[in-house]
């Protein structure tokens, strides 16, 4: 039995190299969906479990019938093929099985967003530009607004022909120079642009991203239940250095965030303006 | 040797499909290396423009002394038919892309950049209020006046719509073998095409000239052009095809019974005529 | 007149060498070259991919700059799409629609021929593009502006290439529609016509009907970037997504473009090997209808995250939700033809079954992304690069070759080498669930698509999936050579190769002779 031992050989080898992987496997986080820490995070990770989990289901079943005929209905045994070509029965059945669990699984899709897209009732709002390759932060009203790039580290690690090895940097292109700075259990509202092509604002954790578009404003809000450090990237092919602009976002207690803006206010007059001359800049492509 | 013998036509090698998709591709390459300001750019584009025009007076040749020999069974008359017509389907969906842009961009994304839900994108267009026509908001200054329905585009329309008739008698006459009638309403036909395009150029020079309405004024000097401009060429490429179908009516290479080379120009310039009460509707009047 | 005699009386005015196939109007000709061109694409498409995944093997940037790691991102998949799969379907037809419904040929065949050799003309400028100042394309296969009005010197020949092969396709399925509505053998009745015939003439028409509308985007592009229009611009009033609305209108139908005639090649194929009619005939023409239908109208889940009005996304979110319901009809039908067949299982079984078990995979990941507020974390991650290659690998190229071997016989006129066969089908099918299946993971866990490089804790998955890559590409060329010698020579076979094979094609002798049905055959 040649094929067998094809067989045998080539499991063997499909097993190894998930052996290989088993380390990454371990971790759960490697290979599915963060929960996050908001709300919608939480209830988004719980629509894809449910609908993951669906599938899985309705893919035992199918696969199931599938395997049983393949080992059973098969020449080599010595069966007569039966005749049978339809049953109007059968087929509406079919039909009609799979359209209610659709209908199952749109409502609480529907639900969730429909809670996602109401931006009412937000307590601040936080201005997000994208620009080739960086992006750009602004706390309406608070006159506190700044520039957030890829770290020194990364950046020099990451060029072609750099000897540095990407896992001796902390946190490989990761970490911004800057962090975008929120409160915990507030709603926060982004206004989310950008200056010359569109890029995406994606923090996994928040459970959402959102394309930011030159001359158009998109809103969406978050409401961060933990403090603690979330790292994201830029989610839509923007050129070059698409790959290279990561996003951090830490969030600390509203006392400490207040300490923080007005901290920013006070003496970082400077990169203020360094980050308005950009950001008016950028303003100035758009327009084009 | 091509086989009649079961029936359907299949004709033997060809070179115009080659040569076709040489000279497309020297066309092509030709405009984009112009745009791209190449030098050689005009010279690649003509080459290709005078083998492409070689290949369809060509092909067509091939085509029509088969017809006229007579190889063409009823069968093969069908496969032109829906050739034909699905052809001008392509086209349609071709417009419908046009079109398109121009509903999204006075339903959607004009109000939205001047604050209507659910976009707030006013705040980077600070205090601009929208309204169709416009040339969008980066053009505030701009002065310019946008095409009205009259007089000329409802002149326009009443030529097409004239046309449609002059050439649907001409189909009369032909189907009942008067050929001076069919020739005369082909000729009418054909004088019409070629006033509209007349009247459309001078409706260009208008709105350059007079209107500052250019393509580049915005969304509206956009799509105005585009859809109008590809309706032109349309109207061009219909004329000369009626043209040379009159031709042909004069060396009598119709007769009553089978004339489809006729009826797919003549449901051509019907096609073109349909887009333009379109074009009417939606970027004129409306 | 038998086809044979004919035969001989054709072979002396007709040209030979090079110039036959310049000039061919032979719809086997014509579907030759269909098929050698598209495989020499898939060569190449997968050269490109195999660039990708030599990349992305560890994390840092080892061999291309980033700029040119997307044109190759982008050059992969418009060689896969528009090189490799389009054109691997209309050879199939070229070659199996005439045979199955009675026809002496296609319809048009001179300009058969226009359509097939606009395609290497097309390539021809599209790869050309790759050498020139500023490099290739790199915006992505959807060319979404602005980013794509930054292409250097390749802009304009991009999108006149693509005007090209978007001709060539057009002419193409007119084509075939002509072909399937006014060739058919006397008694060859729409309902009693191959379900590989059927699923074609609905492709031919979401063809007509969304290449033009790419057309008009891409026009648009070009006239933004070179004569002011300002389509996709906001400052003129008007929007970068309006392009996406334009290009997705024309993207959703198109990836169905590219399943609809591998459903009906896996419907040709079970019920041969399983020896048992096809469950369901008329369902899965219907269902075939449906999913076209839906297909125009779910364009914007591409799009959750632009920030569409809710009422919006809730529209798209449901009907494209339903898709799989004609779908699954498909998928049920097929499971029940198998159940109570006598079943064996020879290379093209092989591949047909993988594909119904690893197409529904894909389908199912697709469900997932259709899910709106689920999107928003799979957008533009590998999850998605999951999804679609398992409906485009292991469903529509699983399709093709599970085609090509079970038809090769009539084409040749030889058996292939089974063995080899079998080795080519394992091969396949557990490295390329190597190569993509750890992408799923890769995308929940947060990354993104259209990087040449990522942070640290994605390496491993990454590197098994490229030994996948490899693995699988290099399995490619045990195909290559198992057709090099089938075409050369191998075990004669009989007009009907296999044993359940059913339909008018296996009533002629193999290798198919060169004129077919020149007296149309009847069919009861
Ligand atoms: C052959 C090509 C092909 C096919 C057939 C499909 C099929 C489907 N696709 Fe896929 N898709 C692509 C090719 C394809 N797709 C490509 C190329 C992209 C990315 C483009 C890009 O961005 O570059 C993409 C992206 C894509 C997205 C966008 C993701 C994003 O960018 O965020 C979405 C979202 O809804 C989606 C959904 C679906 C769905 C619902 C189906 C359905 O048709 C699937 C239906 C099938 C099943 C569901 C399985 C069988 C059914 C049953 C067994 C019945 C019972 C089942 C249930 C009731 C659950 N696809
Ligand atoms: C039908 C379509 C199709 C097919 C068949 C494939 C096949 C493959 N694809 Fe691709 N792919 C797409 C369509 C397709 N893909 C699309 C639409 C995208 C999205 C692009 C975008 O984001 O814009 C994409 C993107 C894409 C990515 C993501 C890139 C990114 O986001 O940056 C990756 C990464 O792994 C990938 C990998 C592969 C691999 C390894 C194969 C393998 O299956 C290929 C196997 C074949 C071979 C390897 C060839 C074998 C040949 C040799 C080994 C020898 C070479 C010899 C000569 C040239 C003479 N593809
Ligand atoms: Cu910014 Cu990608
Ligand atoms: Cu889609």
């Amino acid at each position: 039995m040649k094929t067998m031992i094809v067989r045998t050989a080539l499991a063997g080898l499909v097993t190894g190299l998930m052996l290989v992987a088993a380390p990454a496997a371990a971790d759960l986080g490697l290979i599915n969906m963060t929960r996050g820490v908001t709300e919608s995070s939480e209830r988004i990770y719980d629509l894809h479990m449910t609908i993951f989990m669906i599938t899985v289901v309705i893919g035992v079943g199918v696969f199931g019938a599938m395997f049983y005929s393949i080992f059973r209905h098969r020449k080599a045994r010595g069966v007569k093929p039966a005749t049978f070509h339809h049953s109007t029965t059968v087929e509406i059945i079919w039909t009609v099985i799979p359209l209610a669990i659709l209908v199952a699984m749109a409502v609480p899709a529907t639900m969730v967003l429909v809670d996602f897209e109401d931006t009412s009732d937000t307590e601040m709002t936080v201005k997000v530009t994208g620009y080739q390759w960086f992006w750009g932060y602004e706390y309406m009203d608070e006159n506190v607004q700044f520039l957030s790039r890829l770290d020194r580290d990364s950046d020099r690690a990451r060029q072609l022909g750099s000897d540095i090895q990407p896992a001796s940097v902390d946190n490989y292109l990761q970490n911004v120079d800057r962090r975008l700075i929120l409160p915990v259990d507030t709603r926060v509202k982004f206004q989310i642009t950008a200056a010359d092509v569109i890029h995406s604002w994606w923090v996994p954790d928040l459970g959402w991203k959102r394309d930011a578009i030159p001359g158009f404003v998109n809103e969406t809000w978050t409401e961060i239940k933990e403090p603690g450090v979330y790292r994201g990237r830029c989610a839509e092919l923007c050129g070059r250095d698409h790959g290279f602009m990561p996003i951090v976002v830490e969030a600390v207690e509203k006392e400490a965030f207040q300490a923080w803006l007005a901290e920013q206010r006070g003496d970082d007059a400077a990169a203020t303006t360094a980050g308005a001359d950009d950001a008016e800049a950028g303003a100035e492509l758009a327009s084009r | 040797m091509a086989h009649a013998e079961g029936g359907y036509y299949v004709p033997h090698g060809s070179n115009w499909p080659i040569v076709g998709s040489v000279g497309l591709t020297a066309l092509v390459v030709g405009i984009a290396m112009y745009l791209e300001a190449m030098s050689a750019g005009i010279w690649v584009m003509s080459a290709g423009a005078l083998i492409t025009l070689t290949m369809v007076v060509g092909w067509f040749g091939d085509v029509i002394r088969e017809g006229v020999k007579g190889l063409y069974s009823d069968q093969v008359d069908r496969s032109l038919r829906w050739g034909m017509i699905w052809f001008i389907f392509s086209e349609v969906m071709f417009f419908a892309a046009f079109f398109g842009a121009l509903f999204y961009a006075r339903h959607l994304s004009v109000p939205w950049l001047s604050g209507e839900d659910p976009a707030t994108s006013r705040v980077l267009w600070d205090s601009m209020v929208l309204s169709w026509p416009t040339a969008g908001p980066g053009n505030a200054g701009l002065e310019w006046q946008p095409m009205g329905p009259w007089p000329l585009p409802t002149i326009n329309t009443l030529i097409l719509l004239t046309s449609g008739m002059t050439l649907t008698a001409a189909h009369h006459a032909l189907k009942e073998g008067n050929r001076a009638r069919l020739i005369t309403f082909m000729w009418a036909t054909v004088a019409l095409g070629v006033l509209f395009s007349g009247l459309q150029a001078y409706e260009y020079y208008e709105a350059y000239a007079h209107l500052n309405l250019r393509l580049e004024t915005g969304i509206y000097g956009s799509t105005f052009f585009m859809l109008t401009g590809f309706h032109g060429a349309h109207v061009v490429i219909g004329t000369i095809i009626l043209a040379v179908i009159t031709l042909r009516c004069m060396k009598g290479h119709f007769n009553p019974e089978s004339h489809f080379g006729f009826e797919a120009a003549a449901w051509y310039w019907h096609f073109v005529d349909v887009v333009w009460l379109g074009l009417f509707i939606f970027v004129y009047i409306l | 007149m038998t086809a044979t005699t004919h035969e001989a009386g054709h072979h002396a005015d007709e040209p030979t060498g090079l110039t036959r196939w310049l000039v061919t109007t032979n719809h086997k000709d014509i579907g030759s070259m269909y098929l050698l061109f598209s495989l020499a694409m898939f060569l190449v498409g997968g050269a490109m991919a195999l660039v990708i995944r030599a990349e992305l093997f560890q994390p840092g940037l080892q061999l291309v700059d980033p700029y040119f790691f997307n044109q190759m991102t982008t050059m992969h998949a418009l060689v896969m799409i528009f090189g490799a799969v389009m054109p691997a379907f209309t050879g199939l037809a070229n070659w199996m629609i005439p045979l199955m419904v009675g026809a002496p040929d296609m319809a048009l065949p001179r300009m058969n021929n226009w359509s097939f050799w606009l395609l290497p003309f097309g390539f021809a400028i599209l790869l050309s593009t790759l050498f020139m100042p500023g490099g290739g394309p790199a915006g992505g296969w959807t060319m979404y502006p602005p980013l794509m009005l930054q292409t250097g010197t390749a802009f304009p020949f991009v999108i006149f290439a693509i005007h090209v092969l978007g001709i060539s396709s057009i002419m193409g399925s007119i084509n075939v529609v002509a072909t399937i509505l006014n060739m058919r053998a006397p008694g060859m009745t729409l309902m009693k016509m191959p379900l590989f015939v059927w699923t074609w003439l609905i492709t031919a028409y979401l063809m007509i009907a969304v290449m033009p509308v790419l057309a008009g985007a891409i026009t648009m592009l070009l006239t933004d970037q070179y004569f002011g229009t300002t389509f996709f611009s906001a400052a003129g009033g008007g929007d970068p997504v309006l392009y996406q609305h334009i290009f997705w209108f024309f993207g959703h139908p198109e990836v169905y473009i590219l399943i609809l005639p591998a459903f009906g090649i896996i419907s040709t194929i079970i019920p041969a090997f399983a020896r048992k009619p096809l469950f369901g005939y008329s369902s899965m023409v219907y269902a075939t209808a449906s999913i076209a239908f839906l297909s125009f109208i779910v364009w914007a889940h591409h799009m959750f995250t632009v920030g569409m009005p809710l009422a919006g996304q809730l529209f798209f979110m449901y009907s494209t939700m339903l898709i799989a319901v004609p779908t699954g009809v498909k998928v049920f039908n097929w499971v029940a033809t198998m159940w109570r067949g006598a079943m064996t299982f020879e290379t093209p079984m092989l591949f047909a079954l993988a594909f119904v078990f690893l197409f529904t995979i894909g389908g199912f990941s697709g469900l997932m992304l259709a899910i709106a507020p689920a999107d928003f974390q799979y957008h533009d991650t590998y999850f998605v690069v999951a999804h679609f290659h398992y409906v485009l690998v292991t469903g529509a190229v699983f399709a093709i070759l599970a085609a090509a071997y079970y038809w090769l016989p009539k084409w040749t006129g030889h058996m292939y080498s089974e063995r080899l066969g079998q080795w080519h089908f394992w091969l396949s099918v557990i490295f390329v669930n190597v190569l993509f299946f750890p992408q799923h993971f890769l995308g929940l866990a947060g990354m993104p698509r259209r990087i040449p490089d990522y942070s640290v804790q994605f390496a491993d998955w990454n590197m098994i999936s490229s030994i996948g890559g490899f693995g699988f590409g290099f399995a490619q060329l045990l195909f290559v050579w198992l057709l090099f010698k089938c075409i050369r020579g191998g075990e004669k076979a009989e007009a009907r190769a296999w044993e359940g094979a059913e339909g008018l094609e296996w009533e002629v002798p193999s290798p198919a002779p060169h004129h077919t049905f020149d007296t149309p055959p009847v069919v009861r």
